[in-house]
């Protein structure tokens, strides 16, 4: 069963949330999904000696065969190659990867070659098989690393293990790519108009999806909660309430997994992952 | 020889205009002849690289030299590799620069930014 | 004119609370929030009917013809983007599709064609006193980086005279719309979190700042949570001759501020004055006063 973990908004908790569900469950595998800014392995402390290059096939000219037709520069959708003075140019940073250009070049003087965006590790430590991925800082899009880290040909995971996938924050492209096959998503809300602002964008976006949800209410504290009041308006249940604690604050910020540390935490987290299912059987 | 320039408008006497890439049209001024027309920039509309584009247009105009007040780097590597001489605008009208620079009074444009970085 | 982005890395560090701040305490005449995706600042802002509110067309997508498809799958096999369904029939994953024109191609049957795709709306608001420019993306739209451009290029059209300093709020991560927010900016603020995923995310997100040429800041908010890891940003940034700025304690009437719409001279705590001071700092660092 695939689980995601996403937010709208950024620092809600979700990475807190994923690992520490993670670790509750023996032999289950935690996906950090957010390549930009990937955080599980630090709790997990994951060593990634393995890293596995992701790659995208970018273009490359032959001189000797191109005869600055423009054919290329002109398809282009992005407008990533030039020709100036024979030499033809390519902005890879802008290039999209789609192989488009080799195909309609006249002279087949296009070929592709790999570039390296970022890469992907996977490990077991203790009880949790761990994925991360990583862009590289300057790259634009962490999306083909997603994709790998989804990939089940990749690794030797039994079928039917449990994944806990940590998304990016937003509601973007790429946390499409991270939610896609879920079985159910958990929405990560804070108690704050920002907080239920982005939730509100996160349940839109799950419901285009048809994938079964529940909220989170997290870092809650006494007073107005406007993220618990749009999940009453909207009905959607509510699996778990954490509250604000500086101690839990500075457990996280330790990179410690809270369910270990503590055992209200291991309670909370086993309360919660009992909810989910029973969330998931109706 | 034959001088570029972004336009906001197809009149000799308007400004220069602030963008590059996304200028609504180009004065190509032929010094050898005297004569100019204003052709649209291609690039306008571009949702990415539009710098790109716009540079590559000049380059297939046969255009000698590109007057502007910014240019974004890629658009700066494409004109350089057409040896493309950029030089910094006045805030003067169109005319005016292509004068300014006919009596060798224009600078060459520094300050190369690091472009718009539109695209996913 | 100075251009001022505050980015984090991290999510959730408090850029929108710190940009709101820093509005108000320089009654600034131009501000904008780049976080198409998850915008925020315009929850803080007293706002009026916008004067521009537009749809925003990304990259065009591709779409099938059903009465010339045969559905031969080639468009299915070529597409690199998993962007073509072919189940019950071929169609294109608008979602998905990055707009490439490669199936357009490759169809041997001229079925495919190219179509505008609205991504998301920005919109402007202007009065007397100030211009705002704002945007949100549409629900897995792509292409966020072009209208985080357009954000800023609509703030830019539309300053009003004697703008001095622009405010920008940007958005977490170090991808696209990042990437494109930064792009001509003076400086950047980037607001920390002391902790060890914080530490990990602000130092990829300097990384990509430092490929352009600006003015690089550093600030911690919520300091009090972990003490031993604000130090090590403090550290850090003297090792990386980063200037560092301030730092926030956390304070539960910030939450006031922000869900109340309250106004820094309404609300007095420890939290309030170091925003305060850190606004007074940074504004020091970037030659103002």
């Amino acid at each position: 069963m695939k689980i995601a973990i996403l937010s709208g908004k950024g620092g809600t908790g979700k990475t807190f949330i994923s690992v520490n569900l993670a670790h509750i469950n023996k032999d289950s595998i935690y996906i950090d999904c957010d390549t930009e800014e990937p955080n599980g392995h630090l709790y997990f402390k994951s060593k990634r000696e393995k890293k596995i290059p992701v790659n995208v096939k970018i273009p490359t000219c032959n001189q000797d065969l191109c005869d600055g037709c423009l054919e290329c520069v002109n398809f282009c959708r992005y407008n990533a190659l030039a020709y100036a003075n024979n030499k033809w140019i390519l902005f890879d940073k802008i290039c999209h990867w789609c192989g488009a250009c080799t195909i309609v070049c006249p002279k087949k003087a296009l070929t592709e070659i790999d570039k390296s965006i970022g890469y992907y590790s996977h490990e077991k430590v203790d009880q949790t098989y761990i994925r991360s991925g990583f862009l590289n800082p300057t790259e634009v899009s962490g999306i083909p690393i997603i994709q790998e880290l989804l990939n089940e040909d990749n690794f030797k995971n039994k079928a039917n293990t449990l994944n806990f996938i940590d998304c990016p924050p937003g509601s973007s492209c790429a946390v499409i790519e991270s939610v896609k096959g879920a079985d159910f998503a958990l929405l990560v809300a804070e108690p704050s108009t920002f907080g239920s602002h982005n939730l509100e964008m996160v349940h839109n976006l799950i419901k285009l999806y048809n994938i079964p949800y529940g909220a989170l209410l997290n870092k809650v504290t006494k007073g107005e909660n406007p993220s618990y009041d749009y999940c009453s308006k909207n009905k959607i249940p509510i699996l778990a309430s954490i509250d604000f604690d500086p101690k839990l604050a500075y457990i996280n910020s330790q990179g410690l997994i809270a369910a270990k540390e503590d055992p209200r935490y291991f309670k909370i987290f086993e309360n919660l992952w009992e909810s989910i299912l029973k969330e998931v059987a109706k | 020889m034959k001088i570029a320039i972004p336009a906001e408008k197809k009149d000799l006497n308007s400004p220069v205009c602030l963008s590059f890439g996304r200028a609504p049209f180009y004065l190509i001024y032929d010094t050898s002849s005297d004569s100019h027309e204003f052709v649209d920039n291609e690039a306008m509309k571009a949702q990415g690289g539009a710098g790109i584009k716009a540079a590559q247009q000049l380059v297939n105009e046969k255009v000698l030299f590109v007057i502007t007040f910014r240019a974004g780097e890629n658009a700066a590597q494409v004109l350089q590799a057409g040896n493309i001489k950029i030089y910094k605008a006045l805030e003067k009208s169109l005319i005016e620069n292509v004068q300014a620079l006919k009596e060798n009074k224009l600078e060459e444009l520094t300050e190369i930014h690091a472009g718009f970085h539109h695209v996913e | 004119m100075k251009q001022l982005l505050i980015l984090s890395g991290k999510g959730g560090t408090g850029k929108t609370t710190v940009a709101s701040a820093f509005i108000e305490l320089s009654r600034s005449r131009a501000y904008a929030d780049c976080d198409v995706d998850a915008p925020n600042l315009h929850l803080l802002m007293e706002i009026e009917e916008p004067l521009l509110s537009q749809e925003f067309y990304g990259l065009q997508v591709a779409h099938i013809d059903r009465d010339l498809c045969i559905d031969c799958g080639i468009c299915y096999e070529a597409c690199r983007f998993n962007s073509i369904l072919n189940e019950p029939f071929h169609t294109i994953d608008i979602t998905s599709c990055e707009g490439c024109a490669l199936c357009y191609l490759v169809c041997p049957h001229k079925a495919i064609s190219m179509h505008d795709n609205s991504i998301g709306k920005l919109k402007l608001y202007k009065d007397t006193r100030r211009v705002f420019s704002t945007a949100q993306l549409y629900p897995g739209a792509g292409n966020s980086g072009l209208l985080v451009s357009e954000v800023k290029a609509k703030m830019k059209d539309h300053l009003l005279d004697y703008t001095d300093l622009a405010i920008i709020d940007g958005s977490p991560g170090i991808g696209c719309p990042v990437i494109a927010s930064l792009s001509g900016v003076d400086a950047t603020l980037l607001v920390a979190e002391p902790s060890i995923s914080g530490i990990s995310d602000l130092k990829r997100v300097i990384k990509t700042a430092k490929s352009f040429d600006l003015q690089i800041l550093v600030c911690v908010n919520k300091y009090d949570l972990n003490l031993e890891k604000t130090k090590e940003i403090e550290e850090f940034c003297q090792e990386n001759n980063l200037a560092f700025v301030g730092k926030i304690p956390y304070d539960i009437k910030v939450l006031d501020y922000v869900n109340k719409k309250r106004s820094l001279k309404e609300i007095d705590s420890l939290a309030i004055r170091a925003l305060k001071e850190l606004y007074k700092k940074t504004m020091e660092a970037l030659g103002y006063f």
